[in-house]
């Protein structure tokens, strides 16, 4: 993140070999020779913890040609990953998109006792290991767990099965979305909303046309980011899956375990697909946030 | 529509923004709320307006209870000291909103939406602008497009929270005297907050003083000018030179030395003398019941403020006519014309 920042700031003369010029102009600036040091240290970083695995996937996935490399992906037990990871993000991504805002909405516009508590609830899957957060769903589903025995007695499948795996991932991914719009809604403020009211909206006709309008670029961006990790989760949802070969197996659990299985192709095969999902993520990424600065308030 | 505010209280915290406050406004008229930053204006708009709720006390809307009723109930135009336009809607939405959202059987049709938007732009003299957004406006076009907004739904009563507050005063003036303009148009009973005074005295029928949550004059702009209720007011309205005076016996007395001017509004003890700067006259050394020397002269428009140090220790700023000749050092005299004395120091 820092180190994003850092190539961020550099001022945009750099072509002209960071320009003494530009130093002059610039109070802030650092003698030529330190920028360039720090600037050759950042992009190494980034070379090597970046885009050089990034590279190996890729060289990995095509070593034995684009059909090797398409026949992987046309594997059955490839296309039941795919198919359930799609599944199971698009379940989180929903949940977690009428979640987040929800719980956004409330917390910024409105004042009621224990909404220090909800924020930080919010925040709780991040500070957990994922491991631990599958670990819950366990003891909670699981035969021996606390709703096992009743679960069993209806036939009710959530453990090894699709809910389970859900399930984990949506605790995972919640405060994608709730993390994304509040700080925007808290800038955005309650002045539109009363302005609404006053002249004659509903509670619902405020909230479409007025808050969602606002904070459109806010939602796409929570929902971008909880797709990447709902997709790519791996702690959570290795606990909760049962690793049932064609059927509870997502793609990044496929990954290792066709890697275990010394299948390198097959392995980097599905891993470019999750590697080229992250790279649409950052794009698409990049894009919003330009936007969501639009949304800003500005002081006037 | 007249309005009634009756023993309004509304606490936040351990905070009382007012305190107890008992206001009436005549169907059609301009009213303004002044007061310091804090006082309660926008607070009492609000509870008005059904954006907050008073933890005691009633409103009344034509003498019916308007609690009862949420701000969407109310058909209450605001404008909002920041304006709140809507700013993913250009102009024409913003002002057509209160229109879209009315329930379906009263709703007009996209025709008439279109004609009572052109119509309230005319009104607001920016037709020209329907297609801009917020952010592309001026800060003065902003605050009439908030104002079309919230005639758009005609209001009963409209309320205006510093509506030219964040204008610069060339600009204030011009919209100062539109709004006289429209309200006289539009005749709708009116409320507006501003802690200019001079803003207020210009525009409004009657002007409402607030402090401290608290409403402490009632009155015309000359009323409130001329006969100051309260030591607030008549420091708050206007500039005035304050002395601390004490009152026994039957005079006036300003650093034990008595002054040669007749006790006034029943003040004793420890009390403070209000004089308007123009009401000081002032004459030669030997004249007056004050006297002091000239320490400092600037003239500007019609007057000139001249500084005096007086003996009695205080220094003052008074305006003196511009032909009375003053420098500095001069040894002066100076009289009260018109003042008031108000208990407590
Ligand atoms: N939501 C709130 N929570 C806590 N205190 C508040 C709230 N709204 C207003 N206050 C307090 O109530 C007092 C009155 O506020 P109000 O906004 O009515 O003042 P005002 O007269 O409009 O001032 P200004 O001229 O600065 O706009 C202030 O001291 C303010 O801090
Ligand atoms: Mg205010």
């Amino acid at each position: 993140m820092s180190i994003e920042m850092t190539l961020q700031r550099t001022p945009d003369g750099s072509a002209r070999s960071l320009a003494e010029s530009a130093a002059r102009r610039d109070p802030r600036a650092e003698p030529a020779i330190v920028r360039v040091a720090i600037i050759t240290l950042a992009i190494a970083f980034l070379s090597i913890f970046v885009v050089l695995p990034l590279v190996v996937v890729f060289v990995e996935a095509f070593g034995r040609g684009v059909v090797a490399y398409l026949s992987a992906l046309a594997d059955p037990e490839a296309w039941s990953a795919i198919r359930l990871t799609l599944g199971v993000a698009a379940v989180s991504v929903g949940t977690n998109l009428v979640f987040g805002l929800a719980a956004a909405w409330a917390i910024t516009k409105f004042d009621f006792p224990g909404k220090t508590f909800l924020i930080t609830l919010i925040d709780l899957p991040f500070s957990v290991s994922p491991v631990i957060s599958g670990l819950v769903f366990v003891l909670l589903f699981g035969a021996q767990g606390f709703l096992g025995p009743w679960l069993q007695d209806h036939d009710l499948q959530i453990l090894f099965a699709f809910p389970g795996i859900a399930l984990a991932t949506i605790f995972v991914t919640f405060p994608f979305v709730a993390r994304a719009l509040i700080p925007l809604m808290q800038e955005q403020g309650t002045q539109e909303e009363e302005a609404a009211i006053s002249l004659g909206a509903s509670g619902l006709q405020t909230f479409f046309r007025v808050t969602l309008p606002n904070i459109k670029w806010g939602v796409l961006y929570g929902v971008l980011l909880c797709n990447a990790r709902a997709m790519g989760e791996f702690g959570a949802v290795s606990v909760v899956s049962g690793h049932i070969r064609g059927e509870t197996n997502t793609m990044p659990l496929l990954v290792e375990i066709l890697y275990n299985e010394y299948q390198m192709v097959a392995s980097f095969a599905i891993a470019s697909l999750l590697a080229m999902l992250a790279l649409i993520t950052l794009i698409a990424k990049t894009i919003l946030e330009r936007n969501i600065d639009g949304d800003m308030p500005h002081d006037d | 529509m007249t309005i009634e505010a009756r023993g309004v209280v509304k606490s936040f915290g351990a905070f009382k923004a007012l305190d107890g406050v008992d206001l009436k406004v005549a169907n059609g008229e301009l009213l303004a709320l002044l007061g310091p930053s804090g006082s309660g204006k926008t607070t009492l708009l609000r509870i008005i307006a059904g954006l907050e709720w008073p933890d005691a006390g009633e409103i009344l809307f034509d003498g019916e209870n308007a609690l009862d009723r949420g701000a969407r109930e109310r058909h209450v135009g605001f404008v909002f000291q920041h304006y709140a336009l809507f700013r993913h809607m250009n102009v024409f939405e913003n002002v057509a909103f209160g229109l879209r959202v009315q329930p379906r059987r009263i709703r007009k049709t996209e025709a008439q939406i279109r004609a009572r938007v052109k119509e309230l732009l005319d009104l607001v003299q920016l037709d020209w602008l329907a297609d801009r957004y917020p952010s592309q406006l001026s800060g003065g076009q902003r605050q009439r497009i908030a104002l079309a907004r919230a005639l758009a739904i005609e209001p009963r009563i409209l309320l205006l929270d510093e509506p030219f507050g964040a204008l610069d005063a060339k600009v204030r003036k011009e919209l100062r005297q539109w709004l006289r303009t429209l309200h006289h148009s539009i005749n709708v009973t009116s409320i507006f907050v501003t802690h200019d005074q001079e803003e207020a005295l210009e525009v409004a029928h009657r002007v409402v003083v607030m402090d401290k949550g608290r409403i402490e004059q009632v009155g015309s702009p000359s009323d409130v000018y001329d006969s100051p209720a309260t030591a607030f007011v008549h420091g708050f309205i206007g500039e005035s030179i304050m002395l601390p005076v004490e009152v026994t016996g039957g005079a006036v007395h300003l650093n034990g030395r008595p002054l040669d001017i007749a006790v006034e509004g029943g003040a004793a003890g420890a009390s403070t003398l209000f004089v308007r700067r123009h009401d000081m006259l002032i004459g030669p050394a030997d004249s007056g019941t004050l006297h002091g020397a000239v320490t400092h002269v600037r003239s500007f428009g019609p007057v000139q403020r001249a500084e005096i140090a007086l003996t009695e220790g205080s220094t003052i700023e008074i305006d003196a006519p511009r032909d009375r000749e003053l420098r500095i050092g001069d040894r002066v005299g100076l009289k009260p014309r018109h003042y008031r004395i108000f208990a407590g120091g």
